[in-house]
């Protein structure tokens, strides 16, 4: 495959292999950082070892540490950090070398593939360069085998043309490509490690699905040990051979992927695995999540105790006064352990049972039973249009093009319903989603909100209409202003509408109780919750007004997987209690599949298959949901490994440069498999909404039902 | 939410007791601020400057018209307090007549620069286009000209009025600068969501612009304000050296000190006592400053509650936590009014920061 490169003793994957140690060992690992507010503890005895072409998943949520691991293997930590303990590579000692060794093991030892591909490459450098850097720094070769091996490299990884693109720039690479890229870069000396930080999180479901294939063949061609560092169990069921649990600092549970996923012994783990939405959940009676109350505990002063207690369902009084260590349970096999004093009555006959440990809310009762059809309309869309032209030049701009960011679409809501709009990112949905809340009066399509077309409306009007439409954005922080107190933020819609001060202190408690907060919250600024809350206040300030439709923008992506399950509970509730209809957009399907009563997926400014939410998920007829469903990965690691995975070539087309015909024809995998007169069809014919049921469109001239979840 | 029930029946019970209605920003910006012994010591320096300054004077033997021809240029005694200076004239009358003068020029000048410098920032960076483009050609266009021949040239039809006009004017070629710097900041502020939220709520442009664009640009607003304070001071001292702005015989602190530069090293205290007066309300001004950046800034360390008390009432009651809330003991960060109802994590429940934005799709 290469020239092997001449090699430090000690740290070849053979003689690792050779004396049984394992490529990479941590023994009691301990980081702490010195902060404005005390020492923060941010690992407290970390313990693992991954063998050659092993596959070890490291997770937990944020601030549990896991990150920090993967940095102090690395020696990457800043130097007021204190790390104790021992990280060894292949048997040698890695803490304490000085950073020139470092230097030297770092790309060549151990790989790394970091979370945001954007950052990871010099913006000013080419790929192919930044390859050969790679490639030079550690191994004692010239420049033109380096660029040979470079354009090997680029190929392996999957790149297309890569004799061209290996003098592209990082910016000139999609995100999917970019991290390509980067995986070429950590291979390229063949490591015995790579450390994967988030790999996949920045990209979408089918980017993410290319790049874990192209990360499982790299461990194939180098026999490297990957360490995964993730958030996302579906990811880790599908690629962990071995998982560890942490939190707060410390591995609670370790074991097989099995064995973590179908047979826990720690109530984290379980509640962790009870909190995710499924998209293979069946279309029986629906369940609220089961969400994990509370927050994780402060680093800096960490209670006595084991550091769940607070939050854990089966704790007694010992748990909160013994901080458990990680012990092997009983005779599973060896690296089981748990970090739990009940650990052994888990699972038992007559122990305590794993489902039902942590408590489902009920499921809110249903107002809205009546037909579909009978039902108000509350929301209408048709042939929703919006262009965004490309200008070049200074002073005189002249136009070259035109960005079809959404290019006809329809779709309707009627009262007491969800409308989940999922696609990735550049599809146009939150294009679509802007369009809508600026109530346009110069539009190609139309828009109309409670009957009321949005052309026709007058200022006053259009500020009324904005009582009964409100939103609910992404990003907990940026969403509320940082500089008003809690209770300024919920005054001001009502402000806005003239309400009497009276009145908007009466309302204020009213809202905050709705979401589960507290009344003397009001007087506090944003920056002084979590998350959740900070979600929970923008979801409070939405419905002030009482509005009869609300738009959310990918309201719980930003949040961990625990405390999602809490808002997605409270979103279902209140939809329910209050009577209101949500047109939600989301890229992830497990969450749209749990909410949303009916789906519009879209691809490239159109909406590419519409209908009742159960109807699509498992019927899904058009070869973009199918692959979109078939890329999502499922926390279930018997069904992860036996899926076969439609996986898209290429990348999605620019909007400035649609496809002609049916748009998604470059990547279908239909397409490739049609004869020469059926493709003609695809290339020239724009499909339109074909009725494949009673509520169940797809945009495809050869649409047919496949089951792929 | 699995405990709703039971904390929406439990908050009733806690809401039959009348609830104490939550201060706004304006209320609680004055309760941060009152907290901070600096910024108080600023305010009480500065009202004893604004009392020296216009009521001493009254109860002083000595005008700052009046000549002693017995004491040319001594030093500080018992009769003069801050000496006199070459013409027989009592230091400290002049000096607080200076003072006069020079509070109203910084206090009213500099804050008027940066509310200048803030409207045309944010209006140029919130409505871009037209608005933006006229904006900055007047910018650039009052950054060329020479502010002070404009002043000059304007000086003589000012002579019959009120000497307040070259406060005025002062401050019309102050804001340039960080007008320019408000604008930049606007336009990464202008797309935030809280932004976008107040849009679709249907709050006003202007409103927007003065509820959420400019408190969050507050601290340099306000060290701008601080600065400017005492940089109108000084070009006031100019204007009126070449014979604009304060004419003898009315003085300001600006003037003193031009007059009394040449002799420092052998009269010192015909300079020493106007520079110690304006330094002293630079300093008030700036700890003013700082008070008031904390007050605004809900992250700063300065102005957040210290309760200790309030915390050990708030545990005894028994303050119902909320659903995303741990009570735990040995909370730290959790601010007067809510007790240990909270804790406040390091690293707050959020999954990772990207979630998938449009890094896909628009590059071919």
């Amino acid at each position: 495959m290469t020239a092997t490169p001449s090699t430090p003793p000690g740290t070849t994957a053979e003689s690792a292999a050779a004396t049984g140690a394992p490529a990479l060992e941590v023994r009691d690992l301990r980081v702490t950082f010195p902060s404005e507010a005390g020492q923060v503890q941010a690992v407290r005895g970390m313990d693992f070892a991954i063998r050659s072409g092993e596959t070890l998943a490291l997770v937990g949520e944020s601030g549990s540490g896991k990150s920090v691991t993967a940095t102090a293997v690395l020696g990457l930590l800043p130097d007021t950090a204190t790390v104790q303990g021992s990280v060894k590579l292949a048997g040698r000692e890695l803490l304490g070398l000085p950073d020139r060794e470092m230097s030297k093991i770092r790309g060549r030892g151990i790989g790394m593939v970091f979370q945001d591909p954007l950052s990871a490459l010099t913006p000013v450098y080419s790929i192919g360069t930044q390859l050969i850097e790679a490639l030079q720094v550690h191994q004692d070769i010239s420049k033109a085998e380096a660029r040979t091996r470079a354009i090997e490299l680029l190929d392996l990884v999957g790149i297309p043309d890569p004799r061209r693109r290996v003098d592209a720039f990082p910016h000139e690479f999609s995100g999917g490509m970019r991290q390509r890229a980067v995986i070429a870069q950590a291979i390229a000396n063949d490591p015995d490690v790579i450390i994967a930080d988030e790999p996949t999180t920045a990209l979408d479901v089918t980017i993410q699905a290319q790049v874990l294939e192209i990360l499982k063949r790299a461990q194939e061609v180098t026999g490297a040990a990957i360490l995964m560092i993730t958030h996302d169990l579906g990811v880790v069921a599908g690629m962990a051979d071995r998982v560890t649990v942490m939190y707060a600092g410390k591995a609670v549970e370790t074991g097989t992927a099995d064995e973590v996923f179908y047979a826990p012994k720690m109530p984290y783990t379980i509640g962790l695995l009870g909190a995710i939405p499924r998209l293979d959940a069946g279309s029986g009676a629906r369940e609220a999540l089961t969400p994990v109350e509370g927050n994780p505990p402060s680093m800096v002063d960490l209670p006595v105790g084991c550091p769940f207690a607070a939050r854990c369902p089966v704790a007694i009084d010992k748990c909160r006064t013994t901080d458990p260590a990680l012990l092997p349970t009983g005779d599973e096999g060896e690296g089981r352990a748990a970090a739990c004093l009940r650990s052994g009555e888990i699972g038992e006959p007559d122990g305590l049972a794993r489902e039902r440990m942590f408590p489902t809310p009920p499921v809110p009762e249903n107002a809205f039973t009546a037909d579909r059809e009978t039902r108000p309309q509350v929301l209408a869309v048709t042939n929703l249009v919006k262009h965004f032209p490309l200008t070049k030049g200074q002073v005189f701009k002249r136009r070259i093009g035109t960005v079809r960011a959404v290019d006809g679409v329809d779709f309707e809501i009627r009262q007491g319903e969800t409308l989940g709009l999922v696609g990735e990112s550049g599809c146009g949905k939150t294009t679509t989603l802007l369009q809508i809340l600026d109530l346009p009066t110069k539009q190609e399509g139309s828009v109309t909100v409670l009957g009321k077309e949005t052309k026709s409306l007058g200022a006053r009007a259009r500020r009324e209409l904005r009582k009964d439409l409100q939103v609910v954005f992404q990003d907990p922080m940026a969403s509320l202003d940082s500089r008003m107190p809690v209770g300024d933020i919920l005054a001001e819609p009502l402000r806005t509408h003239n309400w009497d001060n009276d009145r908007i202190h009466a309302r204020i408690p009213e809202l905050l109780k709705l979401v589960g907060l507290l009344p003397e919250h009001a007087e506090r600024y944003p920056s002084e919750f979590s998350g959740g809350q900070r979600q929970r206040i923008g979801i409070a300030r939405a419905l002030a007004l009482d509005p009869k439709l609300i738009v959310l923008d990918e309201p719980v992506s930003a949040l961990d997987v625990s405390i999602q399950a809490g808002v997605i509970n409270l979103l279902d509730e209140l939809k329910h209690r209050l009577g209101l209809s949500y047109l939600f957009v989301a890229h992830d399907l497990a969450v749209t599949r749990h909410i949303a009563d009916r789906i519009a997926v879209m691809y490239l400014g159109r909406i590419v298959e519409y209908g009742d939410a159960a109807e699509v998920f498992e019927r899904p007829s058009h070869p973009y949901t199918q692959a979109l469903l078939s890329a999502v990965p499922l926390p279930d690691p018997h069904k992860e490994r036996e899926r076969r995975r439609i996986i898209l070539q290429g990348d999605l087309p620019s909007p400035a440069d649609v496809p002609s015909g049916c748009r998604f024809r470059t990547r279908c995998p239909k397409f490739a498999g049609l004869t020469d007169a059926e493709a003609e069809r695809c290339r020239t014919e724009d499909p339109s909404q074909s009725r494949l049921g009673a509520d169940h469109t797809a945009a495809c001239h050869y649409a047919a039902a496949l089951e792929v979840v | 939410m699995t405990a709703q029930v039971p904390i929406a029946a439990e908050a009733e019970t806690a809401l039959a007791a009348p609830v104490r209605r939550s201060r706004g920003r304006g209320a609680l910006v004055l309760r941060r601020f009152a907290r901070n012994r600096t910024a108080l010591l600023g305010l009480v320096l500065v009202v004893l400057l604004v009392l020296f300054a216009y009521v001493v004077p009254y109860l002083v033997h000595w005008k700052y018209t009046d000549n002693d021809w017995n004491n040319l240029g001594t030093g500080p005694s018992g009769t003069h307090w801050f000496g006199t200076n070459h013409s027989g004239q009592d230091m400290f009358a002049l000096t607080m007549r200076g003072l006069q003068k020079s509070l109203v020029i910084g206090l009213i000048g500099g804050p008027l620069s940066t509310f200048v410098a803030a409207l045309v920032g944010a209006c140029a960076g919130y409505f871009g286009g037209w608005t933006d483009r006229v904006l900055m050609w007047v910018l650039e266009f009052m950054l060329v000209v020479p502010s002070f021949l404009i002043i000059a040239v304007l000086s003589p039809h000012f002579a019959h009025t009120t000497w307040l006009i070259f406060v005025v004017l002062l401050a019309a070629f102050q804001w340039m600068i960080t007008a320019r710097v408000v604008r930049s900041m606007t336009m990464t502020v202008k797309d935030r969501e809280y932004v976008l939220a107040a849009r679709y709520m249907g709050v006003g442009s202007m409103r927007i612009i003065f509820r959420h664009v400019l408190p969050n640009l507050a601290s340099i607003l306000i060290v701008d304000a601080t600065v400017q304070v005492g940089t109108i001071v000084l070009s006031e001292t100019a204007l009126s050296y070449f014979g604009f702005g304060v004419q003898p015989p009315d003085v300001s602190l600006g003037t003193l000190i031009a007059d009394g530069t040449p002799d420092a090293t052998t009269f010192p205290w015909l300079f020493f006592f106007p520079a110690l007066f304006l330094v002293l309300l630079g300093i008030a001004v700036a700890f003013i400053g700082d008070g008031l950046r904390d007050a605004f800034d809900p992250s700063a360390a300065g102005a957040k509650a210290r309760g200790k008390a309030q915390k050990k009432r708030d545990r005894a009651s028994g303050a119902v936590a909320g659903p995303d809330a741990v009570a735990l003991p040995g909370a730290r960060n959790a601010d007067a009014g809510g007790g240990d109802a909270e804790v406040i994590s390091l690293t707050t429940g959020e999954g990772p920061r990207t979630a998938p934005t449009a890094q896909e799709g628009l590059s071919s």
